[in-house]
């Protein structure tokens, strides 16, 4: 076997600009998917075999793997080529996305071998987002499977076009070709709604190589092409250099005082110098200067080219601005409809903050309104308050400030994004902009003609938040009590927010479940925001467990005007305390979703204060705070608390 | 001169540039490993591109672990020189006194020490919170499977199991104070994309990459060059003269060199295209079992 492998390996490794003068077809990028067991990584590993792209010491090492890992008796497992972590190697799955690079005479690949596990899908989605083709396996036995409609979805989402039907394992039905016609006709009525451009159904047998490199004569039914000669020959770019110009500024290079470029990839269109370009945010104009590059300056770019531009005027551009054709524009929106693909164990949260990622923009964002689920199988929608691991949903979103963007449809690039978890900094979702909501540029914000500055004015007092955060027991209520009577006793304008006032109330439709405490500090949030454009200075008293929420409210308000009292006292004295005798119900299991028994309380990283510290008591945490207040200019210092209001 | 890079070349070194930019924007202090290797010059040939006319706002790091041949330290002293570029050199001086070597305490104690553990330390010291490194996803099965971003826990370690979706061009570069990311430009690179490019840019490399007469023991198969008195000869062993090249660089021990003609760019393509064996089939560290490279990245190697 070896020899015949080096016999055949001495055509070698050979790049498509040698063999003919012919511009070749430009690099494919594609995967493959399906579900599990229906042979993904070992058609790969058959490809790259027959091409003669294994390496002798790599088919040496091969040889010894299938020995130990193998799970095709005597014969070379050639999943093993792939399949390149521990853990992978030896339950025999693929767990994450492989990359190979084959080229034949003919043309480049880059092909991504992706897991077909169901808790793997987010992988699999990774791969598909950098792909412009899926090969996508079904076991000739076994027919489309949940999994294999999941990935259609998956790809048809992303915006792959084309699909390669291969139907895998067609020897062990005998080459049957009744058998393979049900299952193209089954996928043909299914993918019908997913708007594939083609779909080439092959049959192919990956361990034996059937209808893989070359025409079968077991199939001689099968009248299409073999899958390689049909990868090598496929066309799928879409020209993105015709689309309108847009260019992410990723990075702005100031060298010295006389140069001043924006550094960046072009996501669609060309640009030439005199170009009329609109920075998409602040509406400003003015026209290319130059097309840096190191070996000089350039005539004209086009999508794809990382280059860095100047422009004609000094305008105010940073990181994450987004440079367009002028006349035509991208949306500018602070709300979108998108589609998101969840890709983490934490459930999505609608009301909690999380980041947004797109292009070089990075803006805090919310969920407001998850509209349904997709039911990967039917196609249908399934009612949902929430997406779990590998779920699909349609959603809209609000970010903090306004972005540019494009639909998906229209732009990959500009219409793509990541979401990411506050705290735990991982990728929460892969989103797609389905389109911008107008009401975001309809429902102008009044303008009021009294301010909140002259408000506080009026009061000698400057609005801020007291935001008090700490388990059930710390002493919240207690301390923030102290605060307001000193300053309600000192002529200032306050109001106090704590559960009882909001829970009876304004959120006494809500529980205590994660979904339930994010939308109850939401709603406190707003309510706070609206109490210091009113120039009061607001005491919120709430365990407020998650960072994230606390960080909502922290963007919704003006920068400095939030401030996070951290009452960290310890839980053995929360529970020693237990005034409302709440943690001797959650310990015995009687009550659920408790903060610090059964549910987590995520500690601030950076509060402004931190009280109820060694032993430090209400009375004198109280007067710390009043005078932090002081300190931060919030109020006047016309009188000094003292350290301890116990004194 | 302009170079004439093909599409396929474009794209690669298109990618490669986004991926330094959005570093720099990101992160508070990167770093490029520099490790004089082809990848090695690739990478930094195309930082001078990614931000010209500045130069990278980045210094170059290099590990020595004070194995490496003779040619490679005056190679690295002359492009950091080239490029104006600050290049800091870190030793694990602890190795050192140790008396780590690969000749007295073999290939997986001497690459443990002086490479991971030296890496690590340099990282540490200076508190890099983003490194460049030139590896390649086609050289070895895990590296295959890893992301272009890498995260990395405060003790350097990476977590295969547990990586960051990385979908489009969109990279999560958020990490917590300690952590910190890998990040590798050249991830879609070939062995023979990397050599297409030096040919067509005129990147500069070693000239142990081109066959020349060289002195050298044959062991266990393997062309070593006895590139320093340090290498102890065996009995009835001889250095001779051979004309050999290399295909890959690492610490002269541990590196066997190959019987080549092979002394022009042109010449090593055609032998490149015509080869059987794979890169790393050189390096004798990764010879130990399938997963070795998969346990030392673990650890934190590069």
């Amino acid at each position: 076997m070896l020899e015949s492998v080096a016999a055949a390996s001495s055509h070698g490794l050979s790049t498509p600009t040698e063999t003919s003068d012919a511009a070749p077809p430009p690099t494919l990028r594609l995967l493959t998917c399906g579900s599990v067991d229906d042979g993904k990584s070992t058609l790969i590993g058959r490809l790259l075999f027959e091409q003669s792209l294994i390496f002798d010491d790599h088919f040496a090492a091969l040889e010894r793997d299938s020995k130990r890992h193998g799970t095709t008796g005597d014969d070379i497992d050639f999943a093993l080529l792939v399949d390149g972590l521990e853990a992978e190697r030896e339950q025999g799955i693929t767990i994450d996305v492989a990359y190979r690079y084959v080229s034949t005479p003919r043309r480049a690949f880059i092909i991504a071998d992706t897991p077909g596990h169901e808790q793997y899908t987010r992988n699999m989605a990774t791969a598909a987002s950098s792909a412009s083709l899926a090969i996508l396996l079904v076991d000739a036995r076994k027919g489309l499977l949940t999994q294999t409609c999941r990935h259609a979805a998956i790809v048809s989402l992303i915006g792959i076009r084309h699909v390669v039907l291969a139907v895998n394992k067609i020897d062990l039905t005998g080459f049957d070709e009744a058998g393979f016609n049900k299952i193209v006709a089954d996928f043909k009525a299914f993918a019908a709604t997913l708007g594939f451009a083609s779909i080439t159904p092959i049959p192919i047998s990956a361990r034996h190589g059937d209808n893989v490199s070359e025409k079968s004569a077991n199939t001689p039914w099968h009248k299409g092409p073999a899958l390689l000669s049909f990868l090598e020959t496929v066309e799928v770019e879409e020209d993105q250099s015709a689309k309108p110009f847009r260019f992410p500024v990723q990075w702005v290079n100031r060298p010295h005082l006389d140069f001043r470029g924006f550094a960046g990839t072009i996501a669609s269109g060309t640009v030439r110098p005199g170009d009329e370009i609109v920075v998409a945010g602040s509406g400003k104009t003015s026209k290319v200067a130059r097309i840096v590059a190191a070996d000089g300056d350039l005539a004209s770019a086009g999508a794809g080219e990382a280059v860095t531009l100047t422009l004609a005027d000094e305008l105010d551009i940073a990181r994450g601005d987004l440079l367009s054709d002028a006349k035509s524009r991208p949306d500018v929106s602070d709300q979108f409809a998108a589609h998101l693909i969840w890709m983490s164990e934490d459930k999505l949260m609608p009301g909690r903050s999380y980041l947004l990622k797109s292009g070089a923009k990075t803006v805090p964002v919310t969920v407001t309104e998850l509209k349904h689920r997709i039911d990967v199988n039917t196609l249908g929608q399934l009612p949902a308050r929430t997406l779990s691991l590998n779920e699909v949903g349609v959603c809209n979103l609000a970010t903090a400030s306004p972005i540019a963007f494009d639909p998906y449809a229209d732009n990959h690039t500009t219409g793509s994004f990541i979401l990411i978890d506050r705290a735990t900094n991982a990728t929460a979702a892969a989103g797609l902009v389905s389109f911008g909501l107008r009401r975001a540029t309809n429902i102008h914000r009044h303008g009021l003609s009294i301010g909140k500055l002259d408000r506080a004015r009026l009061n000698n007092q400057k609005p801020a938040v007291l935001w008090f955060t700490g388990l059930s027991g710390s002493g919240k209520s207690t301390i923030s009590n102290l605060v307001e009577s000193w300053l309600f006793a000192h002529g200032l304008r306050t109001v106090l927010l704590d559960g009882d006032n909001i829970r009876h109330g304004l959120n006494k439709n809500l529980g205590f479940t994660e979904v339930d405490r994010v939308e109850n500090i939401r709603r406190v949030g707003e309510v706070a925001k609206l109490m210091t454009d009113a120039g009061l200075i607001v005491l919120c008293s709430f365990i407020s467990p998650f960072a994230a929420e606390r960080q909502l409210v922290r963007d919704l308000l003006d920068d400095g005007e939030f401030l996070e009292v951290f009452v960290d006292t310890p839980i053995e004295e929360c529970i020693a305390r237990d005034p409302k005798g709440l943690y001797k119900k959650a310990i015995a299991g009687e009550i659920k979703n408790f903060t610090g028994v059964d549910q987590r309380y995520e500690a601030p990283l950076n509060p402004e204060m931190i009280v109820a510290r060694d032993g430090q008591t209400p009375q004198q945490a109280a007067a710390a705070i009043v005078k932090e207040l002081i300190r931060r200019g919030f109020i006047d210092s016309f009188a000094d608390p003292g350290d301890d209001f116990s004194i | 001169m302009k170079s004439i890079l093909s599409p396929h070349l474009l794209r690669l070194e298109a990618e490669a540039i986004f991926i330094m930019r959005e570093v720099v924007a990101e992160f508070e202090r990167p770093v490029m490993l520099y490790s004089i290797g082809k990848d090695s010059g690739v990478m930094l040939h195309i930082a001078q591109k990614a931000f010209f006319p500045a130069k990278p706002p980045f210094p170059l790091l290099h590990v020595d672990t004070t194995w490496k041949f003779q040619e490679m330290i005056a190679f690295r002293d002359q492009t950091a020189a080239r490029v104006g570029m600050e290049l800091l050199v870190h030793i694990n001086e602890d190795g050192v006194r140790r008396g780590v070597s690969p000749v007295a305490s073999g290939s997986s104690v001497h690459t443990q020490v002086m490479k991971t553990e030296g890496l690590r330390q340099a990282l540490d010291k200076w508190k890099f919170d983003a490194a460049f490194g030139g590896a390649r996803r086609d050289e070895e099965k895990s590296r295959a499977k890893e992301r272009i971003f890498s995260h990395r826990s405060t003790a350097h370690a990476w977590d295969p199991r547990n990586q960051r979706p990385e979908l489009w061009n969109i990279f999560n570069t958020r990490i917590k104070p300690g952590e910190s990311m890998r990040v590798f430009p050249l991830s879609n690179w070939t062995e023979i994309d990397v050599w297409d490019y030096i040919a067509a840019e005129e990147v500069p490399i070693v000239p142990l990459y081109l066959a020349k007469e060289r002195p050298v023991v044959e062991r266990g198969g393997a062309l070593i060059m006895v590139d320093d008195d340090r290498l102890p000869l065996l009995p009835g062993e001889t250095p001779r003269m051979e004309k050999v090249r290399f295909r890959t660089l690492g610490c002269y021990p541990l590196t066997g060199a190959m019987r080549s003609e092979a002394s022009t760019l042109p010449e090593i393509l055609a032998e490149m295209r015509a080869s059987t064996m794979s890169e790393r089939e050189g390096r004798l560290i990764d010879h130990d079992e399938s997963g070795s490279m998969e346990k030392k990245k673990r650890e934190g190697y590069f």
